[in-house]
């Protein structure tokens, strides 16, 4: 019921929005959804493994749901400082900007809809609205480029969703022959043992080929790498973060119906091959990569790499794996909502024309130097905890050969992010600065302070309740 | 009765293969809409009215009148050339698409298990092949757009072929999503139109490292 409620009043708050053409309206009503998602957001952790119908909450939905919930408020944030940015210097029509708030909430919306769904197809069609959504604002910019990333990033998403949900429909064949006909994940999981292993084989390879495009991983790694070229920052922090999460929750379900038969090596293993070609892939076009927006998104596909191949390890890599997803989340984030900032004084994202930026601008330097320590996995940052446990887990399982080439991987991609990462903060510049220091203001490098602060102190000292919850979001594939 | 429109179907796709004008093509979608829509009628397993109400909606409705109509709209609204222009000529393409149908048979055929529904299963593979096909061998967008709408057109067989139903509201979001994916996708083959001189996909190369 609560659910029921929580998607008619964000349906209502997104109208309002489309047809609303005054920016004051806007803001109120984006204060007012993140008010919904945030109240949601404590819903749903005060009633865990509850909910009925189409919606359950459980561990890993509430973990997902608060990740999702702080990027959302700070996303709306810098949303509105990149659309005064943007209207200053293209003058964008009030129609483009309620699209784009509409299009924000409905993000964030079918985000929701898709970590709590506990019906295989409402996943699915949750993650279908996401497409759309995701495609009206990576339009935004209105130019040739964000034409073509946005025709691409639809149409690829759209037809390897249809393979994730023929994949669906082998699972259905699966469930039919075992006797039963719903396809709820509770039902699912319950009868995994006796599904047909060729059905279910072919069925977690289809939703992993199209649920890959969601979390950024190989095969379908190109459409989020293209949409982040020209998608506006907030929007590219939610593409390689939350949404990334939203691809990992529809893999990790599935998984967990594997998980249950003898065809569970098979998926760890072919979870483990997509994991390392991602990573491969990510170093390759790291090494030579000249788009910063590109950088990180090659590193997204790089710490989603990681991630798969948490889940193919198994044991103590899968409590690393979601580690790894909620300290990526906000590291991620902090990086895109600064090169915001940096695309502000330099007016371009190409890096070799950058330079100088400790000089010009301490805080925004600062913030880009705890990023580079967070992303590379250097300590404190907690992506150092959660690449630890991974390899600890990878020493305990005796997969030597694919550690040893994952950690030359690895090394190659830090030396790629500090070459660049330097070059940006320390490096001198090419050519002089056209700083617009009144629109560079400190507080907006403040969120990001609070995100790199999190992800230092949740990894040296984590709460129990968050271990509780990861350890319980582990329990749903054991 | 199934299994002649199944096979009258796997002929469309077949037709497609060779159609060399857009409005052609359109017209077979239109064709396959309507086979869809009397074999979902046989297929249904208890005629209520909200059963039927969601089927006629789905297939009758939505890929027999408002899907060519929609396509006809674009296709003029941006006074796209009529020629389909493939990469590959039109006989080769034939060939193709025979190899896709003979090669669902071999693969079908090796699959055990499958209660009596072999022909739906086969006619499922090569329409989505032959969809994916159809999509990797043209050179406009639109026709993209209906090789993609083949591809769904597979996928609805499929789902038909699986006794096992899901619930009426999780069908009613299937069909919304696939709505506005189709639609959504001819507002950018319009906005792409109005852009570049012409919808299609040499002009769009320009992200790249």
């Amino acid at each position: 019921m609560v659910f029921g409620y929580y998607f008619g009043l964000a349906l209502l708050i997104i109208a309002g929005l489309v047809f609303s053409r005054r920016t004051q309206g806007h803001l109120i009503l984006l204060g007012l959804f993140n008010l919904l998602q945030w109240s949601l957001t404590a819903y749903a952790g005060l009633h865990l493994n509850s909910g009925t119908g189409f919606f359950k909450v459980d561990a890993l939905a509430v973990i997902m749901l608060v990740v999702l919930s702080i990027l959302a408020t700070t996303s709306s944030y810098h949303s509105v400082f990149y659309l005064q940015h943007h209207h200053r210097l293209h003058s964008t029509p009030e129609r483009a900007q309620s699209l784009y708030y509409a299009g924000l909430c409905l993000l964030i919306m079918a985000q929701t809809g898709a970590f709590l769904a506990s019906h295989i197809a409402v996943t699915w069609i949750f993650v279908e609205i996401t497409t759309f959504a995701a495609t009206i604002m990576i339009y935004h910019e209105r130019s040739e480029e964000s034409i073509e990333a946005a025709w691409k990033y639809l149409f690829v998403c759209s037809v390897a969703l249809t393979l994730a949900f023929t994949g669906i429909l082998f699972l259905g064949i699966a469930a039919e022959e075992a006797g039963t006909v719903n396809l709820f994940y509770d039902s699912l999981v319950t009868h995994a043992p006796v599904f047909n292993a060729f059905w279910l084989k072919m069925a977690f390879l289809l939703t992993l080929i199209g649920y890959s495009a969601k979390m950024g991983i190989f095969p379908m790694h190109t459409v989020t790498i293209d949409a982040h070229t020209v998608a506006p920052p907030p929007v590219s922090a939610f593409i390689s973060t939350t949404l990334m999460n939203v691809g990992f929750v529809g893999i990790y379900r599935m998984y967990a119906v594997v998980a249950r038969t003898s065809s569970f090596t098979w998926a760890k293993h072919v979870l483990l091959i997509v994991g390392m070609l991602s990573v491969f892939v990510a170093v390759v076009y790291l090494v030579r990569v000249r788009h910063f927006k590109r950088m990180f998104a090659y590193s997204s596909l790089e710490n989603m790499g990681l991630v798969a191949i948490g889940l193919g390890v198994g044991g103590l890599a899968y409590y690393a794996a979601l580690l790894h997803l909620i300290f990526h989340s906000f590291t991620k984030a902090s990086m895109f909502y600064q090169i915001q900032q940096v695309h502000q004084m330099f007016r371009t994202y190409v890096i070799r024309k950058t330079g100088g930026y400790f000089r010009n601008y301490p805080a925004g330097a600062l913030v880009m130097l705890l990023c580079f320590i967070c992303i590379a996995g250097i300590p404190p940052s907690g992506l150092f905890i959660s690449e630890f446990l991974l390899i600890r887990a990878m020493l305990a399982e005796r997969i030597f050969a694919i550690l040893v080439t994952l950690l030359v991987l690895l090394t190659f991609a830090i030396w790629a992010l500090g070459k660049n990462f330097m070059q940006l903060i320390f490096a001198e510049p090419d050519q002089p600065i056209g700083i617009q220091s009144e629109t560079l203001n400190p507080i907006h490098s403040l969120s990001q302070f609070v995100l790199l602060g999190l992800v230092i102190y949740l990894g040296l000292n984590p709460p129990p309740q968050m271990v509780t919850l990861i350890n319980e979001a582990i329990k749903i594939i054991q | 009765m199934k299994a002649i429109i199944l096979i009258l179907f796997a002929i469309s796709l077949l037709n497609i293969s060779i159609s060399n004008r857009l409005r052609g093509f359109a017209r077979l979608l239109t064709l396959q809409g309507f086979l869809l829509f009397v074999l979902a009628f046989i297929q249904l397993n208890e005629v209520t009215i909200l059963n039927l109400v969601f089927v006629l909606l789905e297939t009758l409705v939505f890929k027999t009148i408002v899907l060519p109509l929609f396509l006809d709209y674009v296709i003029k609204k941006n006074r796209i050339t009529r020629e389909t222009e493939p990469y590959v000529p039109y006989f080769v393409s034939l060939l193709i698409v025979t190899v896709i149908i003979l090669a669902s048979f071999i693969i079908v055929q090796q699959i055990e298990g499958l209660s009596g529904n072999t022909l739906f299963f086969i006619v499922a593979l090569s329409t989505i092949f032959t969809g994916l096909y159809i999509i990797i061998s043209r050179k406009k967008l639109i026709t993209h757009l209906m090789g993609y709408v083949v591809v769904e057109n597979g996928v609805f067989i499929l789902s038909l072929a699986i006794g096992n139903e899901m619930p009426m509201m999780v069908n009613t979001g299937i069909l919304i999503d696939l709505f506005i994916g189709v639609l959504v996708m001819g507002i950018f083959v319009n906005k792409i139109g109005d852009v570049f001189q012409e919808a299609n996909n040499e002009y769009l190369s320009q992200i790249r490292d």
